[in-house]
């Protein structure tokens, strides 16, 4: 360990990120109520330059910085862009809601901090910091949820700050145990001795550990404040909530089964396959017949977290978990957000009755709601469909056949909802219900996101290229 | 020149999307046939420049997703070819039959426009990803077209074919990944896949894939016990609609098995060919028998769908018992199959158009509401009639040559069950006869008029005509003289089944 790799700069996404966020505290103490967008705009400033960065900082080789706690890779660099481009999209959506707002800046803020924990969750190879990027994922999403201060809001920060602290310290008690059966907490280290260690022990902190990498990830059974706290914020959190800390713990997740625990005495691809089944078929059976919209993707997404497990099941047992687990993580990023883009651009129209006859109001809307919904499913040529077939081939190469069987018949329940949605906007006669005033900054939001994610789907092949490179170690 | 063929309709639709939809109607419907028209005619062009025999031709390759063994490859041989043009002819009949559209035109020629892209491009397609693609959203295409502008019932008819059929597309699709993962090095791409017989002696993974692959495409033909989305989903769509779906979408199952069942998994279709023959006899007896119980024309024609697409599972049934020294009848059978392709499509096109009118005139497609139509509307009866022959097999028609070959061919090899399907045939005969006495002879009868129902029952219009004719007349040339399809078939058949035999 030596002090050469300790630059700064290595970190800049993150440093740019919590540095924007800091600065445009100070600057809200002064700046009148008028001009508070302009630190939505810094942090957007922020958000870009970091993707810049990091797209810069992929070309570069593999290594680890700061103590070998941090590590830049591909899983790292694809991670840090999908999560900055995510975050623009949030802020895209939530700025011209909160413009005058007395509360503005603090929103950019806390957006910024908890992002920049996704990132850190993202890039973390010590099990401490870890549980750092946990907490600073985690505190400014529970403010976030009750931003509106209103009767949900309060509920949905209270379920999702219960659950997060109780699972919190499940998580330490995990990295505790761990520490304990290995000596170490840096992921390299541990994999050697971790090999080593009693494997009821083993087994014990990784079962903890997990807690709250799920409690992140929204996957079953960390999944409880997902429903209630996607519902009772406002659109713009909602969206941030399923999509940002999700790409982080997943991919925490992924650095998990590959680094530290590859070598460890554990069942770890069944154990995660059970964690996929159950997330998937839990979350399409309560998604059956949900009225509201934002509660009916709630629980899309803890279904969609079990296909993205898909490839953590097999990590290290194929060629293709890599690339399948980035790709479907940036296409279900985009059509995720383009989903709630849709419905931020519609405030008044909260179950799915609101959006019948919405082809006559809104077509432009409504085609964006199809191809994003129809995304989610995984109909070409869209990203996430892309994103499934590799999932699936990767679970085929890595014998979890059986896995990617039963993801397909989910597939199949998952468009029944979908569907349900769909229809009514589609095909509702008659005078068509008007589902009152748009917001034009997010139905232009949501067209890009569908665009996006039908484009990320065709021009998959030099993506995908991008996205093999190998994991620091 | 493909590339054309195919994105020629979508574009059209994209452009039509951007038109307001105040413009008027005609616009829209003018736009549609045009770009049907066009299609046809570069499909003509390409049938012109087809050389017999000479195996896969206007081939293009173009990489897309190297990394996972994707690519844009399409190009036609003498399977595909006689389905391209199919498609081709049906939907600009479409687009003629839809001429008096009124309930937003726009959006039903965009779709239908998007909807030919889907199935050229499914027919062209030499990539099983590109096949999926457009398999997959033809189902879309097809989902909105039903429960925007069907009938009553729609949306439920509309939900259980997509439901049904995207069950069907997932098994495919896993079947698919089983192919991928099998080839060294692992791709997609159908004509590598076919050369490399990725499962060579690997028993139980190729019955496996053959089992996935083989449920998605049986769902999309269909056949017993896959078939029950079809009824439903016929009744409540619009006439046209229901002319598509049974006589192009259809096909994209039986066309699969073709084109990717057995050549590429020939130890297992040999070894499970006999499933085959069984589901096909099967679909034959009960199509038909089901459809004799009808009361409901529309939906008996529907049944007869089942019925006519178990003679081609028959057939390519009969063509995996090899080494039974029948090489000339399997042959037979499979160009028979690729035949009654095009022929179903042609004639039970025409029917559904025909029950369309039926529909317009009368709101009802219920049998007994009708009687002695004849004397009202006698160009109507005489088509009907022309079509109901043709579809039960008439010496003369398109119908009579495939079937005809079907069972030649299959008897040689599997007597037992070509014997029972020929009843097949006995009981079309008979349904058809008695739907016709029902409707169209005896004293005249019309149902009480419901509301937007045309009153006194007028005789065919020109735009429907102009749709049903040239399809009967087709129906009617291939059946007098089928050479110059033939000639296309027939080599493709015999390289398939040299793919088989390997």
């Amino acid at each position: 360990m030596t002090g050469m790799n300790e630059n700064p700069l290595d970190l800049l996404p993150e440093v740019l990120l919590a540095a924007s966020a800091v600065l445009g505290l100070l600057l809200g103490a002064w700046l009148p109520r008028r001009r508070q967008w302009l630190t939505g705009a810094l942090a957007g400033t922020a958000c870009t330059v970091g993707i810049v960065a990091a797209a810069i900082a992929a070309a570069k080789p593999v290594e680890t910085v700061f103590g070998e706690s941090f590590a830049l890779d591909t899983l790292t660099a694809t991670s840090r862009i999908v999560i900055l481009g995510a975050t623009l999209l949030v802020l895209a959506l939530a700025m011209p809601r909160l413009y005058g707002d007395p509360r503005e800046t603090e929103f950019y803020v806390l957006l910024q901090l908890s992002s920049a924990g996704a990132l850190m969750l993202a890039g973390a190879q010590d099990l401490l910091l870890l549980a750092a990027g946990y907490l600073l994922a985690g505190v400014p999403a529970y403010a976030l949820a009750g931003f509106r201060k209103d009767g949900p809001g309060t509920e949905a920060a209270l379920k999702f700050y219960v659950v997060g602290a109780l699972l919190g310290v499940l998580m330490l008690a995990g990295i505790t145990v761990l520490l304990a059966a290995g000596r170490v907490t840096a992921y390299p280290m541990l994999r050697t001795e971790l090999a080593e260690a009693p494997a009821g022990l083993v087994a014990v902190g990784t079962l903890a550990l997990l807690a709250g990498v799920l409690f992140k990830a929204g996957g079953v059974p960390g999944h409880f404040w997902v429903p209630d706290a996607v519902q009772g914020s406002s659109a713009p959190v909602a969206a941030f909530l399923t999509t940002i800390p999700k790409i982080g713990a997943l991919a925490a997740f992924y650095r998990l089964a590959v680094v530290p625990l590859a070598d460890a005495d554990l069942p770890w691809a069944d154990l995660v396959a059970v964690l996929s089944v159950a997330s998937m078929t839990l979350g399409n059976l309560a998604a059956f017949f949900q009225q509201d919209v934002k509660r009916l993707l709630a629980y899309s997404t803890i279904s969609q977290v079990g296909y993205l497990l898909l490839p953590v099941a097999v990590a290290g047992r194929t060629d293709l978990d890599q690339e399948a687990l980035l790709y479907y993580l940036a296409g279900y990023a985009l059509t995720n957000l383009g989903a709630f883009a849709v419905v931020c651009a519609l405030p008044e129209a909260h179950t799915i009755d609101d959006y019948r006859g919405l082809a006559r109001t809104h077509p432009a809307l409504l085609a964006s709601l199809v191809v994003c919904l129809l995304g989610l499913v995984g109909t070409p040529p869209t990203a996430v469909f892309l994103g499934k077939l590799e999932a699936f081939s990767a679970a085929f190469d890595g014998g979890y056949a059986w896995l990617a069987v039963v993801a397909a018949v989910n597939t199949v329940a998952s468009l029944f909802y979908y569907l349900r949605w769909i229809a009514p906007a589609f095909l509702a006669r008659g005078p068509a219900d008007d589902p009152g005033a748009t917001s034009r900054s997010a139905a232009l939001v949501a067209y890009g996101a569908a665009t996006a994610s039908v484009v990320l789907g065709v021009l998959g092949g030099t993506v995908l290229d991008m996205l093999g490179g190998p994991l620091a170690r | 020149m493909l590339t054309a063929i195919v994105l020629l309709p979508t574009a059209m639709a994209a452009l039509l999307l951007c038109v307001p939809r105040s413009a008027p109607r005609r616009l829209f419907l003018t736009a549609w046939v045009a770009t049907a028209a066009a299609d046809l005619v570069l499909t003509v062009i390409v049938w012109a420049g087809y050389e017999h025999g000479g195996g896969m031709q206007y081939e293009t390759q173009a990489r897309w997703i190297p990394s996972a063994g994707i690519s844009y490859h399409v190009g036609v041989d003498g399977l595909s070819l006689p389905l391209v043009a199919v498609t081709c002819v049906l939907f600009l009949a479409c687009a003629a039959y839809a001429w008096r559209q009124t309930r937003r035109p726009r959006e039903f020629a965009a779709l239908f426009l998007f909807l030919q892209t889907t199935c050229l491009g499914l027919f062209v397609a030499l990539d099983l990803i590109l096949f999926f693609v457009f398999f997959d959203l033809s189902i879309v295409a097809m989902y909105f077209i039903i429960a925007g502008w069907g009938h009553k019932g729609a949306s439920r008819a509309a939900l259980k074919f997509f439901l049904y059929t995207f069950i069907g597309s997932l098994a495919l699709l896993l079947g698919f990944i089983g192919l991928y993962l099998a080839a060294e090095p692992h791709t997609f791409d159908i004509v590598e896949l076919t050369s490399a017989n990725p499962l060579a002696g690997r028993t139980t993974y190729g019955a496996l894939v053959l089992l996935a692959v083989a449920v998605g495409l049986a769902v999309k033909t269909p056949t017993v016990p896959f078939h029950t989305w079809l009824p439903p989903a016929h009744t409540d769509a619009p006439a046209a609609g229901s002319a598509i779906l049974a006589g192009v979408l259809l096909k994209m199952g039986t066309y699969g098995f073709l084109r990717i069942a057995m050549p590429v998994l020939p130890d297992a279709w040999r070894d499970y060919a006999l499933v085959f023959v069984v589901i096909g006899v099967v679909s034959v007896l009960y199509g038909a028998l089901v459809a004799l119980a009808q009361t409901d024309f529309k939906r008996m024609v529907a049944y007869t769908s089942v019925n006519h697409m178990g003679y081609i599972i028959l057939a390519i049934g009969a063509a995996g018992a090899v080494g039974t020294g029948q090489d000339e009848a399997r042959r037979l059978a499979v160009t028979g199959s690729v035949f009654q392709m095009v022929s179903h499509g042609l004639l039970t096109g025409a029917l559904f158009l025909l029950s369309g009118v039926l529909y317009e005139r009368g709101r009802t497609y219920e049998m007994s509401a009708y009687s002695g139509v004849a004397g009202r509307a006698p160009v109507f009866a005489a088509l009907t009639g022309v079509a109901a022959f043709a579809s039960l097999g008439l010496p003369g028609f398109s119908g009579f040559i495939a079937e005809f070959q079907i069972l030649t061919g299959s008897l040689g090899p599997e007597p037992v069950a070509t014997g029972l399907a020929v009843l097949g045939i006995l009981l079309t005969a008979g349904l058809f006869l008695r739907a016709l006495q029902q409707v169209f002879l005896g004293p005249l009868r019309l149902p009480v008029a419901a509301p937007g129902a045309d009153r006194p029952f007028p005789d065919i219009r020109l735009h429907e005509g102009l749709a049903i004719v040239p399809l009967l007349a087709l129906g009617v040339v291939l059946g007098l003289a089928p050479r110059f399809v033939l000639d296309v078939i027939e080599p493709a058949s015999r390289i398939v089944l040299e793919l088989l035999a390997r």
